[in-house]
């Protein structure tokens, strides 16, 4: 077992980090945090979370940008938005993780291979060239990249879709394939 | 009526039986459909997590592609779908420097949004449009089954401006009038687990079994929702749940096929053969 300091000590804020939280579209209200908790027993996945939502959200204003980013919590927030509604502050907590994983992603700080933030990349790939996704396809990448022994024991289910017809045989792609690409490029300025 | 139609890829997918009994009951509803000509995904749940400016960007596309086929409100059924478009219609009118960025972005494809068309769900329509009493009109086959009825998230939350974000009663209503007696069902907006489940199911498919356990729990027939996602966790994945936490035999519908049961239209056209669990169950609800 590796010796840590349990405590998070001031010297280690990073000032910056906290700045950007409170800039992000959802973050402004973030110094209104009571620390009441109401998000975290709300959150059906709170259990499972290494730092819980009400955690975080102290730890991003105060700018521990190492543990935030870094954090299991973040990808396992399944956006359902039950936070926000019992916020008694009304902080827009899901837009804040949004904003956290956007920046995890960009840096590579997630969880080595953590399937959540491997699909959210698989997802938006597959949209960059179909436009749409087609959601048998998407789960096959998805265990390719992470753990592909774990696809063959979604085999049984896939059986089931394909004998009920909810299988695609064919990805879904729109017509304009090249009006997508164009909205997309411009957004990184290409 | 008329409205445009925005199906999303799950409808198109492993959600296509929500997309036949809603094409289904809108018709008998004299609700009348124009499918967005070239839609595209709407960035959905995981696409905010990875470029916030792209997600804009994508949903403001349908909604250009929507205003350009007369701008009438947007039906969509899927309950991402639902979030994400009203999501960015909210964006864009409280963060300016995300809109000019959306503005730029679409007009590079030659795109314009004006940020004025209105998003709608299927619940909203029918119950603040056609009417509970038009409704009760069409009812062959009145349901008589204990239904829970559940909601899921995002239709309810944070967006909605048709139903309570906690306690919604929409669906409980419309299934009344179809003949159903819905239960009390105290989980009706918990978190099904969304795509956790097929990301850690070891953490979401508990979340996933204790709506079931509820709905079995509250004496429900079976349940009913309006996502795709919901149904996609509570049905296909009950074999599984069952296996890990014990047997559960609950059949899922999506709202829609309940109510074309009730109007009289056939299994077969409602994709109720679509459903993977408790076949027997849903077989002896359809006759």
């Amino acid at each position: 077992m590796r010796i840590e300091e349990k405590v998070k000590r001031e010297s280690r804020r990073d000032p910056e980090f906290a700045r950007w939280v409170r800039s992000v579209a959802g973050g402004e209200d973030i110094r209104r945090c009571i620390q009441c908790g109401a998000c975290s027993s709300a959150c059906q996945l709170s259990s499972y979370m290494d730092y819980t939502p009400r955690r975080i959200i102290n730890l991003a204003r105060e700018g521990f940008k190492k543990e935030v980013l870094g954090s299991f919590t973040i990808w396992l927030c399944a956006s359902c938005y039950a936070c926000r509604a019992q916020c008694p502050k009304e902080i827009k907590i899901t837009d804040i993780m949004y904003a956290l994983k956007r920046r995890a992603i960009r840096e590579g700080t997630y969880p080595a291979r953590f399937p959540t933030a491997v699909m959210a990349k698989e997802f938006a790939n597959m949209i960059f060239s179909r436009g749409r996704v087609t959601e048998n396809y998407l789960v096959t990448m998805l265990f390719l990249k992470t753990n592909w022994f774990k696809f063959l024991g979604m085999s049984r289910l896939g059986l089931g879709l394909l004998r009920a017809g909810r299988m695609s045989f064919f990805p879904d792609s729109v017509k304009n394939r090249s009006e997508i690409k164009t909205i997309l490029n411009a957004v990184d300025g290409k | 009526m008329k409205y445009l139609y925005y199906p999303g890829c799950s409808l198109k997918g492993t959600g296509r039986a929500y997309e036949e009994s809603w094409l289904e009951v809108s018709k008998a509803l004299g609700v009348e459909l124009e499918e967005i000509e070239d839609w595209n995904c709407c960035g959905s749940t995981p696409y905010m997590g990875v470029d916030e400016v792209k997600s804009l960007a994508l949903a403001g596309r349908n909604f250009a592609l929507a205003e350009r086929q007369g701008g009438m409100d947007i039906i969509a059924p899927c309950s991402a779908c639902y979030l994400s478009l009203n999501k960015t219609n909210h964006v864009l009118n409280d963060y300016p420097e995300l809109r000019a960025k959306v503005d730029s972005a679409l007009g590079s494809a030659g795109l314009k949004y004006s940020g004025r068309i209105k998003v709608r769900h299927p619940l909203d329509v029918i119950l603040n449009d056609v009417g509970v009493d038009k409704v009760k009109k069409l009812v062959k086959k009145p349901l008589g089954l204990k239904l829970a009825a559940y909601y899921g998230c995002q239709i309810t939350r944070p967006y909605s401006d048709f139903d309570d974000p906690v306690r919604p009663v929409s669906m409980d209503k419309l299934m009344e009038a179809a003949g159903a007696k819905p239960v009390p069902y105290s989980m009706k907006t918990k978190c099904c687990g969304g795509s956790i489940t097929g990301t850690v199911p070891e953490a979401a498919l508990e979340l996933a079994c204790s709506l079931l356990k509820e709905a079995v729990k509250r004496g429900a027939d079976a349940m009913v929702t309006p996502c795709p996602l919901c149904q996609f966790n509570l049905d296909g994945y009950q074999d599984r749940i069952s296996k890990k936490y014990g047997k559960t035999e609950m059949p899922v519908l999506y709202f829609t096929q309940a109510l074309g049961l009730a109007f009289g239209i056939s299994p077969e056209k409602l994709g109720i053969n679509r459903c993977l669990a408790s076949a027997e169950k849903i077989l002896e609800i359809s006759r």
